[in-house]
């Protein structure tokens, strides 16, 4: 199927998905569970990557710049500005379009395999609205907090491994981690991470909302869903940085 | 009521039906059966408006489905119920809030009298004490009652019902049959089933629509059934020795 057939069918669901919702306060309630799903139950995996990741970032810099030029701070700079800008919104919204993503596309896939989304038809239930706005409205509002603890963590990886290892002190670190800072990244970072929020769950239920066939295929969108997902956030980094920073 | 008048669909180059003409009729168990892949099923999701025909048109008492707008059609499908042939029951949601959901969705009244309507519907099908038990929990038989549940929690005008006995033992099959029957004339409905189950047909069959190869081909009740002259429907229904037994039986050719 043709790429533009594939993007018309997008912007028709995404069109069904912000209709006005029947019963608003079924849909708020499922936006609590969908919130309780795809943000509380991914803050395990996103500390864990988040302090792994500062960590690797300190002592590769501190590796790397190793001259007596450049003042040890630098590294607790490096790190803060690695986070901010990219690590925690970019690699982190990776990470969830892989958890979240392939989940929301199995969930639906196998809602419409199963014909549940024909029985939500049929009831005269606006099944996009019902099944993905929730889904939509729980990542744009979570994804920022999950980000937002992924940066803290991120750096307190950085000075954990800096200080455990030894290869910057303390009070470098942290004089690092202050210089030169501009609020503007974190709203740069925060404006990218719901951006990928919304192309997450979008292109995740989009390729499970049009699964066709059983079991297989409902695999076959949740890969999909996924790679897309991929792609889709690594063009809006692009275009997002061009406009945001330049 | 509902009529079908000069109904086409076709997937691509394939045709797969043609001028379909029928009229289901209130209050009574209308089945439309046929082989596997002739179309049936098709038709059925033609009817309720899961698909689109390229010609022809669906009446539910005298609205043309597919001309209505978009809100018409939403409140023509309030007026339906329908089972599917997996249950399609929710699989998050409990056996009792399977059949509150239309009701949480579309109905006005309190949530007391929700939950009692609900309740109502499962006792109505048989289902005692499993109210907050999962789909997954009960059996197949259990779960096409409750999909019948939910199907009349809205207190339909029309009821679907495809292939109800798929997956289940013959007994189940009868209680089955007969709830819809008993259904359909408790509530007045227009059900419409789609099933290739013989003993279905013998069993309900009030109004019969047989398709054969996208067109349809014989119409009539049970009894016209055991006297039909038409090769097609004869070598469909008389396939087993047992079925031709069966006529002799009862008196036909």
């Amino acid at each position: 199927m043709g790429i533009l057939l594939h993007i018309g069918r997008y912007f028709l669901l995404l069109r069904e998905v912000l209709a006005r919702p029947e019963r608003p306060r079924l849909y708020w309630q499922r936006t609590l569970d969908e919130m309780d799903l795809l943000g509380v139950k991914s803050l395990g995996i996103v500390a864990l990557l988040s302090v792994f990741m500062g960590a690797v970032i300190t002592i590769q810099t501190s590796t790397n710049i190793d001259s007596a030029w450049i003042p040890a701070y630098v590294v607790g700079f490096t790190t803060r500005q690695s986070t901010i800008l990219e690590f925690s919104p970019t690699i982190i919204s990776l990470i969830l379009a892989g958890k979240v993503g392939s989940t929301i596309a199995a969930e639906i896939g196998s809602m419409r395999v199963k014909e549940q989304i024909d029985a939500l038809d049929i009831m005269g239930v606006n099944s996009a609205a019902y099944l993905i706005l929730p889904k939509i409205v729980a990542a744009v509002l979570m994804n920022p907090f999950l980000v937002t603890i992924s940066m803290f963590l991120s750096v307190f990886g950085g000075w954990l491994a800096g200080v455990g290892t030894g290869i910057i002190s303390s009070e470098s670190y942290i004089e690092g981690i202050q210089w030169d800072f501009d609020p503007f990244t974190i709203t740069y970072a925060l404006i990218k991470t719901v951006v990928f929020a919304f192309i997450i769950t979008t292109v995740s239920a989009y390729h499970g909302y049009y699964t066709v066939g059983g079991t297989r295929e409902v695999g076959i969108s949740s890969t999909r869903a996924v790679v897309y997902s991929d792609v889709v956030i690594l063009i809006a980094n692009y275009a997002l940085t061009q406009l945001l920073l330049i | 009521m509902i009529e079908v008048r000069g109904l086409c669909k076709r997937f691509g180059d394939v045709q797969v039906l043609t001028d379909i003409n029928a009229v289901f009729a209130k209050g009574r168990v209308n089945q439309v059966i046929g082989k596997s892949g002739s179309g049936k099923s098709v038709l059925a999701k033609c009817i309720v408006g899961l698909h689109v025909p390229e010609e022809g048109e669906v009446l539910y008492d005298g609205r043309s489905f597919h001309q209505l707008g978009k809100e018409a059609k939403r409140g023509v499908r309030q007026e339906i119920g329908m089972l599917f042939q997996s249950s399609a029951l929710f699989d998050s949601l409990t056996v009792l809030e399977n059949v509150l959901f239309p009701l949480r969705m579309f109905a006005t009244m309190p949530p007391e009298e929700m939950r009692e309507r609900a309740v109502q519907c499962l006792r109505r099908v048989n289902i005692v004490g499993k109210d907050d038990l999962y789909p997954s929990e009960i059996s197949g038989g259990m779960q096409k009652r409750v999909g019948i549940a939910r199907a009349i929690a809205m207190n339909p005008k029309y009821l679907f019902v495809d292939e109800p006995n798929s997956g289940l033992d013959p007994q189940t099959s009868i209680v089955i049959d007969r709830l819809i029957q008993e259904l359909t004339e408790e509530y007045a409905m227009t059900t419409i089933v789609i099933t290739h189950d013989m003993n279905s047909v013998m069993e309900t069959g009030q109004n019969i629509v047989f398709i054969h190869q996208g067109r349809m081909w014989w119409s009539g009740d049970r009894h016209a059934l055991l006297n039909s002259d038409n090769a097609e429907l004869n070598a469909f229904i008389f396939a087993s020795e047992l079925m031709r037994q069966a006529r002799r039986a009862l008196g036909g050719r």
